[in-house]
């Protein structure tokens, strides 16, 4: 017999009337959810998954992994949230899927590739399953401090430490701050894994004991303003820290690049390029910070800011959200998310894919790869165009 | 049972065929109040070829096959009610042809109406297809299936008479062209000055075919819109309201709405009156025409214009979001209406029913109208609102759509999208003639009765 299950705000998952507003952008010109743009059915949409979830807790279907594997698709980019139409309700959709995969969590049925991500938090401290020791590699050769008393912590993330193209970002955005003449610190070998993915992958006991950790080492060092590599950590610091005590002034590297120039601490020099952005689905929709990054393009002269047709809060995710850049449950077929996205930056012109969040930018780069487009499009960070033109 | 999984499997892919559980369940229901029916497959073909196969498989095997676009119709039409493969178009979505000089559009059987309309306001600013009030997911063949209306059709007709060709693919698995397409490579007209055979397949529910290509009108978007709302209390002037408005030809769209919630709007009629033009001048020439058709009503005090103010943007938005929003009033999830197409004359008294069966079953109503063809007839439109976790309050939906359509039949009206006990309604009623000519249609094009089996069944 089928447990009965309750979760938070299974009173309000009848609301739905799969009426399907959330699976596009505001004006509709294609589907933006990205893991029904990638599946083939509409049970992989967020109405399909809410009206899923009222006959699972109604016990209409049992937990089984095909269940599983369509809550954990959704990759928590907040289009539905923008975009379905009924106040009160929107604001919890993702709070009822992350409910229903904590339930799934507590039932032990979830996806292989969640539970082994789950294990190499728990065991290794980072998704990677690499030391420790090695979570400060990515500054090597830089030039900047641990955190001591400086003026601000620098937070890295596990992308920015352990992946390729992560500490090639870190690199860029750690010296650019530290020429700036700001005074920055990181944690290096002593920074943890913020819990972002764990949280919104249903593991909440897994993410208080990071959280826990985090702030208690953040207070301990006097930690007061944190700049963000990632805006998935930038967003649990932001939403999730402060109910656990650990309240300090966030900021994405984007907001502190733009003020930098503002204030002539950065001159950016000519660089002819013609750039697209890609606003991360953490910084854009979920805290809508639209301008900072479109701001430090722009005060480079001579460069042009192509948008593509979908941006800012009808921006397509580049599917790495909710864990799948760790997860991969919507695959990397040609109708993934990261590859339509980079076809959609192919149409603007531009020859550079302008990012400002490791998940974005590893999975922009391997789709460049698998859409053979290298040498006609190159994904970079914001600060490393930044830093080409200074 | 795996023969047929493997058989669509090695049509499709694997990725686009599921008997899962989730899909089952999924889509066994559309968001109305009539019971589920299983299907034993869903399958989302991409291409014609695909589409074909499929119909030549279940064909061969005698598997039931029916079409979905996006299963908004809210009357069950989906609903596989004898089991079999829910064959959903979605992923059939590309634009082919823009035919811009001759004003129509090709595009495959899968495209939303919200991406026809981002398609042309990016390429073709200057043109427009008629786009319903329903969620912008909703496809245009199942639209055109089911005769929908749109913003255009007060002054164009039904959006099944906009149709320019189509490309059908036959419940025994050929692919059947109709209209100029058939001859050459235009897509200008469904039938005239050929033999219409068209009508074999528009307002058929997908019971005699799958649509995989629509040609499809398109018609000049003026660069202004704006609206007027006329308010009356009496509904028995309504028939007279649209009468003189339509007199004017001046109008793009026309609709009539009331509700008793919120209570501003309580015991009123308000007539949405749209209208364009390419300059302020001709606007405002229109503006004043309409005004002036009104003067009667206005003089007698019966009526007047009521300030838009910040409601304009709700009107004028296409498609209008609050319509999907009238689901949430008793924080439910659901509404489901019944649409007769109906004599205009037939206003006052269809209200008065509204208002009877909205206290008899104790549920909260809105009326809507839309007229057709500059006032030939009328889309009612009688609306409940639901909870979906109040089972007890859908059955009440349910039951008053019963009344109201049983109602609405015996003054003569035609039901829109009918539910399959509608249907039979209908057809009791039907000059047996006609009944005989529909039931050799649908032997001779579905001789074993695979297609959207229930539906336009004649026994």
């Amino acid at each position: 017999m089928e447990p009965m299950r309750t979760i938070e705000h299974g009173n309000l998952v009848h609301r739905c009337f799969r009426c399907g507003y959330c699976k596009f952008p505001s004006d509709y010109v294609d589907f933006n959810c990205p893991s029904y743009k990638a599946a083939a059915f509409d049970t992989y949409s967020s109405g399909g998954r809410m009206w899923l979830i009222r006959a699972w807790l109604n016990n209409e279907i049992k937990t089984g992994p095909r269940f599983a594997d369509i809550l954990y698709s959704c990759v928590a980019c907040g289009n539905c949230t923008e975009q379905c139409v009924y106040p009160g309700f929107k604001d919890h959709l993702l709070d009822i899927f992350e409910e229903a995969k904590g339930e799934l969590v507590g039932e032990g049925l979830i996806p292989p590739t969640v539970r082994d991500y789950f294990k190499a938090i728990t065991v290794n401290g980072n998704p990677y399953k690499l030391p420790q020791n090695e979570r400060g590699k990515w500054a090597e050769g830089i030039n900047i401090e641990e955190y001591s008393d400086q003026d601000y912590l620098f937070y890295v993330g596990c992308v920015g430490s352990y992946d390729e193209v992560g500490m090639h970002m870190a690199r860029n955005v750690g010296t650019v701050l530290k020429e700036s003449g700001l005074s920055v610190g990181i944690l290096g070998s002593g920074e943890s894994c913020d819990g972002n993915e764990v949280k919104i992958l249903g593991e909440t006991g897994l993410f208080l004991k990071l959280a826990e950790d985090n702030i208690r080492q953040f207070n301990e060092l006097g930690v007061k303003k944190i700049i963000t590599l990632d805006p998935h950590a930038m967003n649990t610091f932001k939403k999730y820290y402060p109910e656990q005590g650990g309240r300090y002034q966030i900021y994405h590297y984007t907001e502190i690049l733009d003020r930098l120039i503002r204030d002539k601490q950065i001159i950016p020099v000519e660089n002819r390029i013609t750039v697209t952005y890609h606003d991360p689905c953490y910084l854009g929709r979920h805290h809508h910070i639209y301008k900072s990054p479109r701001s430090v393009l722009k005060s480079i002269p001579g460069l042009e800011l192509v948008e593509m047709r979908r941006n800012g809060v009808d921006a397509f995710c580049c599917g790495g959200g909710g864990g799948n850049f760790f997860t991969d449950i919507n695959g990397s077929g040609e109708e993934s998310p990261s590859r339509v996205r980079i076809r959609e930056a192919l149409d603007t012109g531009a020859s550079i894919v302008a990012v400002a969040c490791p998940q974005c930018a590893k999975m922009l780069t391997d789709a460049v790869k698998a859409e053979e487009m290298e040498g006609t499009l190159v994904v970079k960070d914001v600060a490393e165009i930044l830093r080409e033109s200074i | 049972m795996s023969d047929i999984l493997n058989s669509l499997v090695q049509i499709v892919g694997e990725k686009g065929v599921s008997n899962h559980p989730e899909e089952i369940w999924f889509y066994s229901r559309d968001p109305g109040t009539l019971e589920p029916h299983e299907p034993d497959f869903v399958v989302a073909p991409r291409r014609v070829d695909e589409v074909r196969d499929i119909v030549k498989f279940a064909y061969e095997k005698s598997i039931p096959l029916v079409p979905m676009g996006n299963g908004m119709a809210l009357t069950g039409l989906v609903r596989p009610l004898k089991g079999g493969i829910v064959m959903d178009m979605k992923r059939m979505n590309k634009i082919l042809e823009v035919n811009e000089r001759g004003r129509y559009v090709v595009l495959e059987g899968g495209v939303s109406q919200g991406q026809l309309k981002a398609y042309l306001e990016d390429n073709y600013p200057h043109l427009r297809h008629s786009i319903p009030d329903a969620p912008p997911g909703t496809t245009i063949a199942a639209n055109v299936a089911l005769h929908g209306q749109g913003r255009l059709t007060q002054q164009y007709g039904f959006n099944s008479d906009m149709v320019t060709g189509l490309e059908v693919v036959l419940p025994t698995g050929e692919v059947c062209k109709v209209g100029s397409c058939s001859i050459g490579p235009y897509w200008f007209s469904k039938g005239p000055s050929l033999p219409d055979i068209s009508g074999l397949f528009l307002g058929w529910l997908g019971a005699t075919g799958v649509f995989t290509k629509v040609g499809l009108r398109l018609f000049p978007r003026k660069s202004l819109r704006d609206v007027e709302v006329f308010v009356t209390d009496r509904a028995d002037l309504v028939e007279d309201i649209i009468y003189r408005l339509t007199h004017t030809e001046m109008i793009e769209d026309l609709t009539i709405w009331f509700q008793p919630k919120p209570m501003i709007f309580k015991d009123n009629y308000h007539i949405n009156v749209y209208f364009t033009g390419d300059t302020e001048e001709e606007i405002e020439f229109k503006r004043k025409m309409i005004w002036d058709s009104l003067k009667v009503h206005m003089d007698s005090k019966d009526g007047g214009f009521m300030g838009v103010g910040a409601m304009k943007a709700t009107f004028l938005e296409e498609p209008q979001r609050s319509i999907a929003a009238f689901a949430d009033v008793p924080k439910g999830g659901g509404f489901e209406y019944s649409g007769p197409i109906s004599p205009i004359e037939h206003f006052a008294k269809y209200t008065a029913k509204v208002y009877e069966l909205a206290a008899k079953y104790n549920l909260l109503f809105a009326g809507t109208a839309r007229v057709i063809s500059g006032g030939h007839a009328m889309m009612y439109g009688i609306s409940f609102a639901f909870n979906r976790a109040d089972k007890e309050m859908m059955n009440n939906v349910k039951e008053a759509l019963e009344e109201a359509n049983e109602f609405t039949l015996e003054h003569g009206s035609i039901p829109w999208k009918p539910t399959v006990s509608e249907q039979q309604m209908t057809m009791n009623m039907m000059d047996p003639n006609t009944l005989k000519i529909m039931k050799m249609i649908k032997k001779n094009l579905d001789p074993k009765g695979i297609m959207n089996p229930g539906n336009w069944e004649v026994s």
